[in-house]
Parts: C-alpha cells; sequence; structure tokens
C-alpha cells in the first residue's frame, strides 16, 4: 500500500500545453503514470504526448474519468483553475505552481474543505509512490520502493532526504511535497494521519523549515496520534529573523517561527532529531534499527 | 513589499479612515508650506523610511515653528535613519511627513493580518497600544483579542463590539470603530495586503479614533495585479543587491559571513547554509537560484555573490533533478568565463548525470573543487574561507 496515489491514479493535467507541463508530463509518463489527458482552453480537440486536450476539466471527466489533476497553469489563474477541478468532482488536486496570492490561497482553502477535497501545494514539488506514480516535478530516479514516508515543505530538500534514504537501501511509501507557502492546501497533520494508517509506511521523515507554527502544530499531533517513529530536520538555523527566504512562508516573525523553537517542541514530542540535513538518512536507518 | 507610512495614509484617507492632515515633502525649502497649508501652531515631523523605533532613533519631532520643521528636514533628508530595526547602515530618509498635532487622550494597539493557524485574516486589538505588541503579548495577553474574518461573511458588527469590549471604547468610540472595521478589511483584501497595523490607533482629547500611524506590507506574490502600489514601491529602502536579485527572479538575501552560496531551491539553500555553519564556517547569503540552474542564471548569481567584498569562497550546491548536471556543470563553466570569477569555487552536484557533470569540471583549467558530497564541499568550503 501506499498513500494518495498509486498505479490506478488516473491524472489529469491543467495547462497541459505549456512547456514546463510537457516536460514534467513526459517524464511522469516514461515513470508509468497514467495520464489521461490534458486541458489548456482553446485547444480542445488537439493531441498531446499522446492523449487527448480538452478545453476544459469538465470536458475531460466525462470523457476520460480522471481521480487527479495536476496544475502547471501560471499564479494568477491558479484560483480558477484548482477551483475548476474541484467543480468538476477531482479529490486530489495537486498545485505545482508557485507565487499564488496569499489571498486567493484562503478562499480556495475554504473551498475544497468544504468539499472534502484534498489539495497539495501550491509551489510544491507534488507526490510520489515510487514504482507505482509520480504526481510532481521530482526526479524520478533517485526514488526507491520501499518503508520511508517522506513529508516536506521544500522541493529540493526532499531530494535529499530520498537520495539519502534510497542510498542505504530503505526507499520510501509515498513522497508528499506540502509545499512552502504560507496557506498549503494540505498540512503535516493531514499527512501524517494518511501515513500513521499505511502498512507500508514504516517511519516518517518531515522535513520543515523556518516560519509559521506548522512544525510545532505537528509536534503535538504526533505525540497523541502516531505511533510510528517520526524523524525530522529543520532547514533555516542560520536564517535571520525579518527576511523571506525565497519560500513565501519561510519568514521569522515578531520572533515567531525559528528552527530553534520548532525542534525543541518536536523533541519534546518524542521526534527523533537530525541536527543537519547531511543526517537524515542515516538517523532513520538508525531509528529503524 | 512594505510601504512608507505616508503612502498607507494615503490609502487609509482613500478608504475613509481617520487621519491627519498632512503633506509629503522631498526638500527642506517645501517644510515652510507645509505647515501654512496644515495650519495650526504644532506640527510633528516624521522622516520616512521602512522601519520602526524612528522615534527613539530622533527621526520623528514635534515643532511648534515651519523654521523648525526646515531645520529637521535639512538634518534628516538624504541622511540615513539608523533604528532597533535596521541594520547598522540605516535606511536612507527620502521625505519628510509633516503632519497636524493631535492631542492624544489613550493609545491602542490595532492590527490585522493573514493568520496561518486558522488561515483567516485576523484583527489583533490591545488597550495598550504605542508599545511593543510582542511585550504584551508576553507580559498580558487578556489585554489582546484576536478575531477572525469569516471570508463568506466579512467582518460583522458583533465582532467589532467583541474588539471594542477589549480595546475598552466607550458607546460613541464603538459604533465609530464598527464603521472602521468593514473599512479596513475591505483596504486589506482591494490591495492584497499581508499586514496592516496602527500602532498607535488613539483616543483622541475630542473622544474620537484616529489612526496615528500607517504599516502596511503587502502580499509579494500579488504585487503584479497592484498597479497603485507597484507605483509606491520605493527601492532605495532595500538592500541594492537584493532589488538586483529580485530584478533577475533570483530569491538573495545577503548575510554577514564570507562562504559565497549558490544553492536551487529554497529549502536547501536554507539546509547549506546550516550544513556550513555546522562545519564552523559562515555564509555570505542565502541565493535560490531557481529549479533550471541555466548558463544565463548562474552568471547573475556569480555577479551577485562576488559584488560582496567580504566573499572568499563561493559553494555551489546543485542537485540536478530534472536538469542534467553535465549541463548544468557546462553553464557553471561558461559563468565563471563570463564573469571572470577570480576566488575559488566549490562545486556539489549531485543527481541525474552528476559523475559526467563533475569530470567536465574537474578536467576544467578553471580553479574549481568539484565534491559529490554535500558533506565534503561543505568542509572544503569552509577550509578555503578561513
Amino acid at each position: 500500500m501506499s498513500i494518495l496515489v498509486d498505479k490506478n491514479t488516473r491524472l489529469l493535467v491543467q495547462g497541459f500545453t505549456g512547456s514546463q507541463a510537457t516536460l514534467h508530463s513526459e517524464q511522469s509518463i516514461e515513470y508509468g503514470t497514467n495520464i489521461v489527458g490534458g486541458v489548456t482552453p482553446g485547444k480542445g480537440g488537439q493531441t498531446h504526448l499522446g492523449v487527448p486536450v480538452f478545453n476544459s476539466v469538465h470536458e475531460a471527466v466525462e470523457a476520460v474519468q480522471p481521480n487527479a489533476s495536476i496544475i502547471f497553469v501560471p499564479a494568477q489563474f491558479c484560483k480558477d483553475s484548482i477551483l475548476e477541478a474541484a467543480d468538476a468532482g477531482i479529490k486530489l488536486i495537486i498545485c505545482i505552481t508557485e507565487g499564488v496570492p496569499t489571498l486567493d490561497m484562503l478562499i480556495v482553502k475554504k473551498r475544497v474543505d468544504e468539499l472534502g477535497i484534498t489539495l497539495i501545494g501550491p509551489n510544491c514539488p507534488g507526490i510520489i509512490t515510487p514504482g507505482e506514480a509520480k504526481l510532481g516535478i521530482m526526479p524520478g530516479s533517485i526514488h526507491l520502493q520501499g518503508s520511508v514516508g517522506i513529508i516536506s515543505r521544500s522541493g529540493t530538500l526532499t531530494y535529499e532526504a530520498v537520495k539519502q534514504t534510497s542510498d542505504l537501501g530503505l526507499g520510501q511509501s509515498t513522497c508528499v511535497g506540502i509545499g512552502g507557502d504560507p496557506i498549503p492546501g494540505t498540512s503535516f497533520i493531514d499527512v501524517l494521519k494518511m501515513m500513521e494508517s499505511d502498512d507500508q509506511t514504516k517511519a516518517i521523515v518531515m522535513v520543515g523549515e523556518i516560519g509559521g507554527t506548522a512544525e510545532e502544530e505537528a509536534a503535538e499531533y504526533i505525540k497523541e496520534n502516531i505511533s510510528k517513529p517520526v524523524i525530522s530536520y529543520i532547514a533555516g538555523q542560520t536564517a535571520p529573523a525579518g527576511k523571506r527566504m525565497g519560500h513565501a512562508g519561510a519568514i521569522i516573525a515578531g520572533g515567531k517561527g525559528t528552527a530553534a523553537d520548532k525542534i525543541k517542541r518536536l523533541e519534546q514530542c518524542g521526534v527523533h532529531i537530525a541536527e543537519n540535513l547531511l543526517q537524515i538518512g542515516t538517523k532513520t536507518k538508525e531509528v529503524l534499527g | 513589499m512594505n510601504l512608507h507610512e505616508y503612502q498607507g495614509k494615503e490609502l487609509f484617507a482613500k478608504f475613509g479612515l481617520p487621519v491627519s492632515k498632512n503633506k509629503v515633502i522631498t526638500s527642506a525649502g517645501d517644510a515652510v508650506n507645509a505647515c501654512r497649508d496644515i495650519g495650526g501652531n504644532n506640527w510633528v515631523v516624521k522622516a520616512q523610511v521602512h522601519a520602526g523605533g524612528r522615534g527613539k532613533a530622533g527621526g520623528v519631532k514635534l515643532v511648534s515653528t515651519p523654521e523648525e520643521a526646515v531645520e529637521f528636514a535639512n538634518h534628516w533628508l538624504g541622511k540615513r535613519l539608523v533604528t532597533y530595526q535596521t541594520d547598522s547602515n540605516g535606511q536612507l530618509v527620502n521625505s519628510i511627513l509633516v503632519e497636524e498635532c493631535t492631542d492624544i487622550a489613550k493609545e491602542l494597539y490595532l492590527s490585522a493580518l493573514v493568520d496561518r493557524g486558522s488561515q483567516r485574516i485576523v484583527f489583533i486589538g490591545s488597550s495598550e497600544g504605542g508599545v511593543n505588541i510582542e511585550e504584551v503579548a508576553e507580559n498580558t495577553p487578556e489585554k489582546i483579542i484576536y478575531e477572525p474574518i469569516d471570508p463568506l461573511t466579512g467582518p460583522m458588527v458583533f465582532q467589532s463590539r467583541k474588539i471594542s469590549k477589549v480595546l475598552g471604547l466607550d458607546v460613541e468610540q464603538s459604533k465609530q470603530f464598527s464603521k472602521m472595521l468593514p473599512k479596513l478589511t475591505d483596504l486589506f483584501i482591494t490591495h492584497d495586503l499581508s499586514l496592516l497595523e496602527i500602532n498607535p490607533l488613539v483616543i483622541t482629547q475630542d473622544g474620537k479614533l484616529h489612526c496615528l500611524d500607517a504599516k502596511i506590507n503587502i502580499d509579494s506574490n500579488a504585487v503584479y495585479r497592484q498597479p497603485e502600489i507597484q507605483a509606491m514601491h520605493d527601492p532605495s529602502q532595500e538592500d541594492p543587491r537584493e532589488s538586483e536579485a529580485a530584478l533577475n527572479d533570483l530569491s538573495y538575501v545577503s548575510l554577514d559571513g564570507n562562504i559565497g552560496c549558490m544553492v536551487n531551491g529554497a529549502g536547501l539553500a536554507m539546509g547549506t547554509m546550516d550544513t556550513i555553519k555546522y562545519f564552523g564556517g559562515s555564509p555570505a547569503n542565502f541565493l535560490d537560484v531557481g529549479g533550471t540552474a541555466t548558463q544565463e542564471r548562474v552568471s547573475k548569481a556569480f555577479k551577485l555573490i562576488l559584488a560582496d567584498p567580504e566573499v572568499k569562497v563561493v559553494l555551489v550546491n546543485i542537485f540536478g533533478g530534472i536538469v542534467r548536471c553535465d549541463l548544468i556543470a557546462e553553464g557553471i563553466l561558461a559563468a565563471i568565463e563570463e564573469v571572470g570569477v577570480s576566488i575559488p569555487v566549490v562545486v556539489r552536484l549531485e543527481g541525474n548525470n552528476a559523475d559526467i557533470g563533475s569530470n567536465i569540471l574537474a578536467e576544467s583549467s578553471a580553479e574549481i573543487v568539484s565534491l559529490n558530497s554535500l558533506e565534503d564541499a561543505a568542509k572544503k568550503a569552509v577550509e578555503l574561507s578561513k
């Protein structure tokens, strides 16, 4: 088993014919992902990468029955694209795009919650279940089917965690990049809950970073609800206060959101801390015994 | 993106919120006319910079003659104001706000921000204004109210009554506040704010609520749809290298160490800084070169890093995911040649075709140390920085 995506996932790509969507869709298809179609308004009726293009998500749903959608449209159109997929009844939506206005996300998040939809992102690398399906922009080759579930706010940092657990032969059950924005569609807690009830996942790696209190909230949740070992690394231990470190959500504001605070709380709640990013793999192996 | 106080007050006025009669001046000679136009016998002159703590630093003054206002403007215009919120260089003063004097009976605190936890716009109010709100939250949390706004309903009158109670307003002031709250929310949403702070919000001697300060931050993801706000952008208030980086679509933050960092991905960039520190070095910057790391981007990144005279060595850490490392290696070499890099460069390439990429770097004539593991690369960079 795994979480969220597997061999049965039928993926729709929104913004399908754009250059980024094309590049990453090719890679996903090569990895074995079942892409059933794409949407680019005005290009309906064409064929792209061997699958049909539709003018709307609703038309695609009727014709090819996708059960997940990945979004590559520019930031200013993401609100509309996410809500379109939601309105068409898709229950798993992944938004890769970076730069979505925060107030757009406040509205989107409220709506997807009402509809019981899982939205991953925005500003994220996506989800991969190694050996089954890749819905995102991560390099497939570094992954290995295995027992570690990985959740992360960062893209390339996730790849480090993946590479290290692959090199040590542990492999991954599912990796979920929840994204670096202040209002993510899915939180650490949402994914922790899924991984707790997944048989394949034996340990969970949670890669956090400065800003907000998502890691602290996850720590409390882990203490009460997660029986599997959790290993965590927090990036930004050397970040100055008040500066946005690339990600919109990565900022220490009013003395809150520091790496030290997060690490302290996680430790108090029984989470194993990888002091440095180089130790994520070895720490996980050590914990798994 | 941040606004000056006078720009914030322009927006307040546009949305019908009570602010003092004021004029902005950019040359000292205009101070006399500004005082005359405003009228009265007392004025407050305030240096305009993107930082708090101006009062304590001498950047705010009460004056009782136009000549004093001229003197203040002469003193500050073109100079840099150093406050506890700025670095030791301070911020350039380009303009002075001249305001009519307000008779204050009581100082309150009011702000609105996007709260990550509740995923709502939240208003924060306190009867303790004009002071550091973090301290109030720490010492007397009962004096603060957090009121989230439902995006479906907007602010309700009962919510303004809840906030009024904590602010300690009387019936008339409470009525006035119930009219202000929707206007503040409207301003927040219309202009994509991430923070709106009025500290202090005051009750005047004649019992009216009045916005004495205005601090406004705009969500940088939404600036593209805010033409009016774009026109308010003041690049003189930003670190010149950070502005230059932003123009080139690179994310850069300058720090005080001597190891320049070039990394793809924000999380890995922070992780790389942490690793340098872990091995006893000190990073000179945060720099996310982006997922594609093309020659053009790498060249621009090298230029930015090398503009910092403190930098003794550059550590390039690229996790080549989709992009092949051999292409990245060629891009790095071309960039080094183009820019004319004369200090040592340590490169760690990982991912797709990393071996081929490393070989290309090893065989080049440039002064490059190519290492596959981040641990070795970070240790080497730290060694070279000493």
